[in-house]
């Protein structure tokens, strides 16, 4: 399966389980969403479970807090990640410390669906990563995941979860694991042990991170699209033997493999596509430090995405690719 | 303390879901769309109060009849050279949607978006308003810019983002920005515009200023929450502002059932508002005309704001990353009753006698020709991708006025990176 294949088939899975959850979102009813992420939903389980909603993301949300009130797990999709600012104060006002607030008679099972990213030349508004909007809210979970067995694992206990749930899907890599310059194809996820996705129910944990590669000379966070950006790189310098650690859950954060990872090979670099300042990635850098300055033995690299609004035609200028990420390394591993 | 209440013999609710009349595989009929007779509305004086004529909300304004002449109170009058320059302006939109289109298919760009079917909209408008009224458009309005005899090889700059661009490839192809024209820079996020253009007409009325705005979403749009808060903001203050509602019956795959086209028209959300609503035959760019005329002078003598739905049909898909075919009958463009504002102008000035069938096919080929010229020349500025762009550095010009010391060293960061990378 690719990763929106795997996407549908979380959702096919949830709703042929839970007869409370349901789809919602614009474009996903009948036309299965303009990625077909919903594809086939609707036939199957009926127009009041898989829904087209009318273009407003406050009202999209809002609407989501409400139904999740009643007792349903709504699916809420944002047609992209650029489009959730409109629903931010639903998200970060009520559905946030819906829990909190009423001291547990109200909660906001919800799981936001959204594809995030660039490097599909989407242009400004369709190629954001504001995943550290998110984990700045407390009461927020974040979720990306980076293969498509990951997704749907992620998505079925995401959809699960009692919590409010942001899950950004990396759409640069929605049809396979694109290795990150301009030069190079994407491949499919034919092939890619990512790939093999069962067809049934299984889940993996929110807040557990995968170490997709051991290694000792260096650890290297990094979460989405990014991760096969890193690994590919670490593959064609093969002079670095990293350790590279999929966060999977930025919030909550397994910080034990991150801690274990870091002590173990005393040197930390961390990638991500969003821009840099006050990013995720600066979350990151503090609890390593917190935890391990006394194991660190150069300071810790950040790559990230410049600072700038998302540009069009210079994008792949813009984001991390396997330069940026070896002039990292070469700094990390100098010292 | 729970409240028991015995519920047993109630029937259960069930939930309401808008579904269009047609798939694909349906036999189209569209019967039911009420289509009034040209002429058959009145025209209040546009210093009569809003509440008293509520009625052209749910109806529709029509100066084009069956046999191509201009009837009616809201026929504008216009002379036949103005005429022409309308019918040259809508057909410059069609060729260059069309050259434009095959442009991205042919991978010289990333993206494109059509108007076809909606030429009138923006071309009408753009003829009766001021050219220094500003202009809130969304994106489907590129006819403003054509109205308004921008350069074509300026807008395929853009949509090239190549080095000759104005907006230094920042923008998605398509999102203009021409401060000249009076044409606000478009978002990507639906609607924003909305309150801005509210904004900039409460500006000018506070600045006594003459200049009166005017702005375009679609009706899928209109569900958005910024919609509301302009139309709040437009009446609260009387601010000189035109909202025109682009009701093209589709919001990507969704029909306007899902913004609300079931229960009343888009022109009728003005009411609640006590702004001046007023529903028009989309294709019929005499209509169009009048009304925003109509709306303009409202504005210019302090009434207030007018909310113009405009009733027409998107023909092609909805950008060029959309498939029409998954989801809506293919026999709708071809049924669509109020017909092709193109071939309706065009019929009329024939009828007139001021325009015949050679003439308006010799300047289609001119047109296309003046399209391909403009095409060749911006292509000698580059194409998407193909490394005729604006110098790496533009990347973090304009973030601030002034380049703050973080995004100073990340420019250097990424000039080095590009000589490591032999770019
Ligand atoms: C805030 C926001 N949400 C969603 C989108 C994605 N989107 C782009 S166009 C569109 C449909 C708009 O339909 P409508 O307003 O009817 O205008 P039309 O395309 O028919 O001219 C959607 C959902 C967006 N651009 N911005």
């Amino acid at each position: 399966m690719n990763m929106i294949q795997a996407i549908n088939s979380a959702m096919d899975v949830m709703m042929a389980r839970d007869s409370g959850v349901v789809v919602m979102g614009e474009d996903v009813g009948y036309f299965g969403g303009v990625f077909r992420a919903t594809a086939g939903l609707q036939a199957k389980y009926g127009k009041t479970r898989v829904f087209d909603t009318p273009i407003t993301e406050c009202g999209i949300i809002g609407v989501a807090v409400g139904m999740g009130a009643y007792g349903l797990r709504p699916v809420p999709e944002i047609q992209f990640a650029d489009y959730i600012y409109p629903a931010l104060d639903q998200l970060v006002s009520e559905a946030a410390r819906m829990r909190y607030r009423s001291a547990g008679e109200f909660i906001a099972p919800i799981t936001v669906r959204s594809p995030f990213g660039g490097g599909i030349f989407g242009g400004q508004t369709h190629s954001q990563s504001p995943e550290g909007i998110f984990t700045h809210v407390s009461g927020l979970k974040t979720v990306i995941p980076s293969t498509p067995y990951d997704a749907k694992g992620l998505l079925i206990a995401a959809i699960e979860d009692n919590d409010p749930t942001i899950f950004f899907e990396p759409k640069r890599i929605y049809n396979g694991p694109f290795h990150g310059h301009y030069d190079r194809p994407a491949s499919t996820w034919a092939g890619h042990p990512g790939g093999e996705v069962p067809e049934g129910y299984y889940r993996i944990p929110l807040g557990k991170a995968a170490v997709v590669r051991e290694g000792s000379d260096v650890t290297i966070l990094c979460y989405g699209a990014m991760v096969h950006v890193v690994a590919s790189t670490i593959e064609e310098l093969g002079n670095v033997d990293a350790e590279i650690v999929d966060l999977r859950t930025l919030l909550p954060l397994d910080i034990e493999t991150i801690e274990a990872s870091v002590k173990k090979t005393g040197r930390c670099m961390i990638v991500h596509e969003a821009t840099r300042t006050a990013g995720f990635g600066a979350e990151l850098a503090a609890l390593v430090q917190e935890r391990c300055f006394y194991h660190l033995e150069a300071p810790i690299e950040r790559v990230t995405g410049f600072d700038t609004p998302y540009p069009h035609s210079l994008e792949w200028a813009y984001f991390p690719g396997p330069v940026r990420i070896g002039e990292a390394l070469k700094k990390v591993m100098k010292v | 303390m729970t409240v028991e209440r015995d519920r047993s013999n109630l029937p259960p609710l069930s939930l309401h879901v808008p579904e269009p009349r047609f798939r694909p595989g349906d036999t189209v009929d569209f019967g039911e769309i009420e289509v009034p007779p040209a002429g058959a509305q009145r025209r209040p004086d546009t210093a009569d109060k809003a509440s008293s004529f509520h009625e052209l909300a749910y109806t529709m304004v029509r100066v084009l009849d069956e046999d191509h002449r201009a009837v009616g109170p809201w026929d504008p009058k216009l002379d036949p050279d103005t005429l022409r320059k309308m019918l040259r302006s809508m057909a410059l939109v069609r060729a260059f949607d069309e050259r434009m289109f095959r442009a991205q298919r042919q991978g010289k760009t990333s993206f494109y978006m059509k108007s076809t079917g909606e030429e009138a909209v923006s071309v009408g408008a753009a003829s009766a308003l001021a050219y220094d009224d500003m202009c809130f458009p969304s994106y489907r309005q590129q006819g403003i810019l054509l109205t308004r005899g921008w350069s074509l090889v300026d807008m395929m700059n853009q949509i090239y983002s190549n080095k000759g661009d104005r907006l230094q490839g920042r923008q998605l192809p398509i999102m203009y920005s021409v401060k000249d024209a009076s044409f606000f820079s478009i978002s990507g996020n639906l609607t924003t515009q909305y309150p801005q253009a509210v904004g900039w007409a409460m500006a000018s009325a506070a600045k006594g200023d003459s200049r009166i705005a005017a702005t375009w979403c679609g009706e899928g749009s209109t569900a958005e929450g910024d919609f509301h808060s302009a139309l709040t903001f437009a009446t609260v203050y009387r601010a000189p502002v035109i909202f025109n509602v682009v009701n093209n019956q589709w919001a990507i795959s969704s029909f306007s059932g899902f913004a609300g086209a079931e229960a009343t028209t888009f022109a009728a959300r003005a009411i609640g508002y006590g702004i001046a609503g007023i529903r028009v035959d989309g294709n019929d760019i005499l209509a169009v005309y009048a009304a925003t005329q109509w709306a303009a002078e409202r504005a210019r003598t302090n009434q207030g704001p007018t909310l113009i739905e405009h009733f027409t049909y998107r023909v092609e898909g909805h950008s060029t990353s959309d498939d029409p075919t998954q989801y809506r009958s293919a026999g709708e463009p071809t049924a669509w009753p109020m017909g092709d504002p193109v071939v309706r102008l065009k019929n009329h000035l024939i009828a007139l006698g001021e325009w015949d069938e050679e003439r308006h096919a010799a300047q289609d080929l001119e047109l296309a020709e003046e399209v391909k010229r403009s095409q060749k020349e911006a292509e000698k500025n580059g194409i998407l991708g193909h490394g005729m762009h604006q110098p790496f550095e533009t990347m973090f010009e304009g973030v601030f006025e002034e380049t703050p010391w973080h995004l100073k060293e990340q420019c250097q960061q990424m000039l080095d990176e590009q000589k490591a990378a032999g770019l």
